[in-house]
């Protein structure tokens, strides 16, 4: 298993490399690429140790005289990440199969996210982890500016410069807590937050900042996530870029800040991000249920499921700011099932979000552009099979028992409720508004008398049934049997929280 | 007299080791699932395997449901009353446990075996009844599923599996009230469903989170560590939720905010009357005989917690009762009679006995509430046959008269639809509570004398009485305007085919028949859900309360029957005509025809909200964020701007451009009127500069 890691991040960077000079093949170059990929991300799962702790740990020197190690790892969190990662690049480059102008480009850009994904997720020393950070950051901005839709260019800067103020602060905090201790390791700067040097050193070279270096950190996670109020630029790029790669924004990209929330700034910052607890809940709850919202007063369906994947990872938020909370103020017990339901839900988030997107993508496609949710209507007469599995994921999405965003959501309520019964009740609202929303979008563009225009429109075909089969069943299946991810993400669970002081 | 035995005592279950029965009971919610999940791969066209799968697993979970109540009751025969679990872990989070499980208990053992048979009958008739639909295999898919999912419901040991089960079931309510859905107003009747039972759900969904954090399980039952049994029950009743309430009210009354939107009570009720946009068969399976009565299920079934803290007395059933029990009574009369006054006005066949769905659930909610278990549960499963068998004769008169469903246009139709109008009749006088031989009277009965009896409430005993009467009012106008008078509807109507009344008269037996297990002298229901020999006591029909009750409520159902012939009875007023209530009374008639103008108070408050709060929220985001967003954006730009004006002007311009602003600064006016000054002045400059390098030049050496 040594190096599988290392491997998993240069396999997509090779593959780029190929289909930047294959043009109109670059799409089967990046299905195989990301279908390997995706088969060693499953590898990586399927050999985690069974104590929770990180394996298949890379660690070399790289600058020693400044902390830089090239140190690799992963635990559950960060397995369920890489296979999130692949599956969803999968399903982006399985869905993006006409791209005119520049395919080569295109795909190669795509297996670049890939691989900026992967790398961040398995970094454990802060220059590399930024470095990929980064990296996956410029083509995503190409990909929107390149291919996305007639307003690419504000959302795409946007979506740039946002991320990149995030990212200042972020780098800034570590600059700082670099220079008061000299090390940039995850694991060694959560020991020393967990022991109290951490805040002692920094605060006998920096004196009192280290809540302003936590809030760097938090604005960094916050932009990317996003909670509100730092979430203005994403509606704009999920609904201009081309919706592939909205699917590897909101599938994949997305859960780096919550990632980045566990794996960095909860172990790091602690005490600083309880201290500040009560507003984070504030925002987390209003990220909840004004995102449900303000989705109910969309029009355009890329945008409805833009603030509803908003609404869906507040909960992620919600369920991670409310078992911030100090020791002996909570049982482990609802602290652990509330990060099982953090963890699962980013799983099942990105899935069936991505999902969804695909769906507007084929929707698109057949419809010559249009995706208004007044411009259909009665679609399931035309297209049963399209209306049947599209329906499945708008009910995954809902948080239909049975299917899998329920579970994660029980788990998240579950744990929030007796941690902080106030923000679990006003957020159950954002369970009610969600469903009144995803129905509308049913009623809307399924039901009613079927207009002429779209009389012939085209149901799925072979080929698109049994590329989106494998999703669907994925999505049952964790519906029914959600132990096949908890069981192995559970150790991880209780090592991360064995570790996290507040 | 009746019910001596019931209430807050509840008597020892023998948990017996787990039995054949028990451990494949799964299989009777799992055999119609798979059959629902093969019958959606079918293609469309395949109308005979479709049926005959949705038929023949239905038939198979009958078949193991009626093995299990033998089991039961065999067990109950020979002295012990059993309750089989079985559980077994979903998943585990950090050190707990999240389970599962199911139950065989009487209560089960009952509700799966109804469930089953007035499915089946179901299943058989739709066969019929759908037989020109052209989505006739998906209407089985749906179908299947949802008995699976009812079944699922029945059987659950798990708080978390119920609610489970309970959604599933509610979304094939949603997709078979929206079957039709090319007609908008089937696919806002689905919606409309969907949410407002949602609206409940919210609220179960945190009576579960909050029974699970302070109990540790969702069991109902779990060799004496279930959230049901005396450990956990005594824990919650000692914690404080404030109100007034212990934790146990609280999650109680949570927990019946759920079935509240799912029995459609007040005031979440105004799904269920538009719920009639679904094809009749759903009407009669789901919104008549099984879904809707879930909730009074789910009461049933989380008694221990509804009852916990009832002061146990030897005086009589009713002596202790507890904050929820009461909250259960008085929603559950309150519906009675606010229903039943507003099925009195209305002319669409299937809304009537929608209206009276909704009023028959109060009554039996005010069961449970006043008598316990069995009176409520007795009176879900007269009701579920005789109302099924209704809303399928209702379908029959509908078909036959080629689709019609105002009243006002059909009449005289009895020597047209003889099995249908005689099974019909059945029905209504079951439905009425006409004395002695109908099931209906037996089971309403027991309900009425638990709320006479009642030790603290009088208000529900009136209200349900009053309910009776206008039960037996509706009725009766109903079935003189459909099968009375001359027939004023277009064309012929005609008798429908075997395959539609066969189930009818089944169901019309079981209306009649059912009403054997629950009389005073005989009460085999009551005394095998609580744990009792039954005994046969004739004398018991000789006692003199009963007797009172049994005048009582015979004058209540006379005089409502009688009213009803009086202003309705053979009149056949042509369809244009006001009402005969109408005549005499105009404001209340309106009243009652608006459905007392509930979905209108919710429309302009609660969706106004809605969509306002919606603007708020898109307004806010553009506005507010967005604006702030701008804000920043517009200070980095002005402080970019500077910062190129400082770099342009002061930094880059270096010595020579320092000189050009310092000299501007004294030479404006004469730069504005010769711009040759600047060349003079640059020259100057580079003079400057070339002195000053001179001197420093001179200076190092």
């Amino acid at each position: 298993m040594n190096g599988i890691l290392t491997l998993l991040t240069v396999l997509p960077l090779a593959g780029a490399a190929i289909a930047l000079f294959s043009g109109r093949h670059g799409r089967g170059v990046a299905l195989v690429t990301s279908l390997l990929s995706l088969v060693l991300a499953l590898v990586v799962w399927l050999h985690l140790p069974a104590d929770g702790a990180m394996g298949m740990v890379e660690l070399h020197p790289w600058a020693p005289s400044l902390g830089i190690e090239y140190h690799l790892g992963v635990d559950g969190l960060g397995a369920l990440m890489l296979v999130l990662s692949a599956i969803v690049t999968l399903m982006s480059v399985d869905a993006a199969h006409r791209v005119h102008h520049q395919p080569g480009l295109y795909y190669a850009l795509v297996l670049a996210l890939e691989s900026g994904l992967f790398g961040s997720f398995t970094a454990l020393n802060f220059f590399h982890w930024f470095l990929f950070w980064e990296l996956s950051l410029i083509p995503a901005f190409f990909l929107i500016k390149l291919w996305g839709g007639p307003k690419r260019g504000p959302a795409a800067t946007q979506f740039f410069i946002y991320t990149m103020a995030g990212s200042v602060a972020l780098l800034l905090s570590f600059l700082a807590v670099f220079l008061s201790t000299g090390v940039m390791d995850f694991g060694k700067l959560a020991d020393m937050a967990a022991n109290g040097t951490l805040a002692q050193m920094v605060t006998a070279h920096l004196g009192a900042v280290m809540p302003w270096l936590a809030m760097g950190v938090l604005a960094g996670f916050a932009v990317k996530v996003p909670l509100m109020p730092f979430h203005t630029w994403l509606p704009a790029a999920y609904a201009e870029a081309p919706s592939p790669v909205t699917m590897l924004l909101t599938g994949a990209m997305s859960k780096m800040g919550v990632y980045g929330l566990l794996r960095i700034a909860i172990p790091i910052f602690g005490p600083q991000i309880a201290a500040l607890r009560t507003p984070l809940l504030v925002l987390a709850v209003a990220t909840v249920v004004m995102g449900a919202w303000a989705a109910a007063a969309q029009k355009d369906l890329k945008r409805i499921f833009a603030y509803s994947s908003v609404n869906h990872l507040g909960y992620c938020l919600l369920g991670i700011f409310a078992l911030a909370i100090p020791a002996g103020a909570a049982s482990q017990g609802t602290q652990a099932a509330a990060l099982n339901g953090v963890i699962l839900q980013m799983f099942n988030h990105g899935l069936t979000a991505a999902a969804l997107f695909w769906f507007v993508a084929m929707i698109q496609m057949r419809s010559g552009g249009l995706r208004g949710i007044d411009d259909f209507g009665g679609l399931r007469k035309p297209a049963p099979v399209l209306a049947g599995l599209m329906g499945i994921a708008l009910f995954s999405s809902l948080g239909l028992p049975g299917l899998n965003g329920f579970v994660s959501e029980f788990l998240i309520f579950r744990g929030v409720f007796p941690l902080s019964w106030v923000a679990g009740t006003v957020a159950v609202l954002g369970l009610l508004v969600t469903a009144a929303v995803i129905l509308t979008v049913i009623q809307k563009v399924f039901a009613g008398p079927v207009p002429e225009r779209w009389a012939e429109f085209p149901d799925l075909h072979a080929s698109e049934r049994l590329a989106l089969a494998p999703v669907i069943g994925l999505m049952l299946l964790l519906g029914l049997v959600p132990q096949l991810i908890v069981d192995t993400i559970n150790p991880t669970v209780m090592n991360l929280l064995a570790h996290w002081r507040f | 007299m009746l019910m001596q035995d019931v209430g807050a005592f509840h008597p020892e279950f023998v948990d017996l080791s787990t039995s054949t029965a028990a451990q494949w009971l799964w299989l009777i919610p799992a055999v119609p699932i798979v059959a629902s999940g093969i019958i959606a791969l079918l293609r469309q066209p395949r109308r005979k395997p479709a049926a005959a799968l949705a038929i023949g697993s239905l038939g198979c979970s009958l078949l193991i449901a009626l093995y299990a109540f033998a089991h039961v009751v065999s067990n109950w025969a020979s002295g012990i009353t059993t309750r089989e679990v079985v559980n077994f872990t979903w998943m585990q989070t950090g050190a707990s446990t999240v389970d599962l499980g199911w139950v065989l208990d009487p209560l089960s053992a009952v509700m799966m075996v109804m469930v089953c048979l007035v499915g089946l009958l179901i299943f058989i008739y739709s066969v019929g009844y759908m037989e020109h639909d052209e989505n006739f295999t998906r209407f089985f898919c749906f179908l299947s599923l949802f008995a699976g999912a009812m079944l699922g419901v029945v059987i659950a040991n798990s708080l978390l599996l119920l609610f489970m089960c309970w959604e599933l079931v509610g979304l094939t309510s949603y997709l078979l009230i929206g079957f039709w859905y090319h007609k908008p107003s089937a696919a806002a009747a689905a919606k409309k469903a969907f949410l407002t039972t949602r609206v409940g759900d919210i609220f179960f969904l945190l009576g579960i989170v909050w029974l699970f954090n302070a109990t540790g399980t969702l069991l109902f039952y779990n060799h004496g560590s279930g959230s049901m049994e005396g450990l956990a029950l005594a824990n919650l009743l000692t914690q404080h939720a404030g109100l007034g309430l212990s934790a146990a009210g609280a999650i109680a009354l949570l927990i019946f905010a759920g079935a509240v939107g799912k029995s459609g009570q007040l005031p979440l009720h105004v799904w269920l009357p538009d719920a009639m946009e679904g094809p009749t068969p759903v009407s009669a399976l789901i919104h008549a005989a099984t879904m809707v009565a879930a909730g009074v299920y789910l009461v049933a079934r989380v008694y221990p917690l509804m009852a916990a803290g009832a002061p146990l007395s030897s005086v009589g059933a009713m002596a202790g009762t507890t904050a929820p029990l009461i909250v259960v009574t008085w929603i559950g009369s309150a519906t009675a009679v606010f229903a039943a006054l507003i099925a009195i006005a209305q002319n669409d066949i299937k809304r009537i006995l929608a209206y009276s769905t909704v009023s028959q659930l109060g009554y039996m909610m005010a069961g449970l509430g006043l008598g316990g278990v069995a009176v409520g549960l007795f009176h879900l499963i007269t009701h579920a046959f005789f109302k099924a068998l209704l809303f399928m004769g209702a379908g029959s008169v509908i078909h036959g008269c080629h689709e019609e469903q105002d009243v006002r246009r059909m009449g005289g139709l009895w020597p047209v639809m003889p099995v249908t109008f005689a099974t019909y009749a059945i029905g209504m006088l079951a439905l009425c509570g006409f004395p002695i031989f109908f099931s209906g009277f037996w089971s309403k009965d027991a309900i009425l004398e638990a709320a006479h009896q009642s030790g603290f409430i009088k208000g529900p005993y009136y209200l349900l009485a009053f309910g009776a009467l206008l039960t037996a009012f509706y009725m009766t106008r109903q079935v003189s305007y459909v099968f009375f008078g001359k027939w004023r509807g277009h064309g012929h109507a005609h008798e429908s085919p075997k395959v539609m009344t066969a189930p009818l008269a089944i169901l019309a037996f079981f209306a009649i028949a059912l009403g054997i297990i629950g009389t005073p002298a005989w009460p085999w229901f009551h005394a095998f859900l609580d744990g009792h020999a039954a005994a046969i006591d004739l004398h018991a029909f000789a006692e003199a309360d009963f007797l009172k009750l049994l005048g009582t409520s015979a004058v209540i159902v006379f005089l409502g029957l009688g009213l009803g012939w009086a202003l309705y009875g053979n009149k056949s007023p042509a369809a244009e005509e006001p009402d005969a209530l109408e005549k005499a009374t105009p404001w209340l008639w309106a009243g009652l025809r608006d459905r007392l103008y509930v979905d209108e108070f919710y429309s302009a408050t609660f969706i106004v909200f809605y969509a306002w709060w919606a603007r708020v929220a898109d307004w806010f985001d553009r506005c507010v964020w967005g604006g702030i967003v701008a804000l920043v954006t517009w200070l980095f730009r002005l402080w970019a701007q500077l910062n190129r004006w400082i770099d342009n002007e002061w930094v880059d311009g270096g010595f020579d451009k320092t000189c050009d602003e310092l000299s501007s600064g004294g030479g404006l006016l004469a730069r504005v009127q010769n711009g040759r000054v600047q060349i003079y002045l640059r020259v100057l400059a580079v003079a400057v500069v070339a002195l000053a390098v001179i001197l420093i030049w001179s200076s190092r050496s």
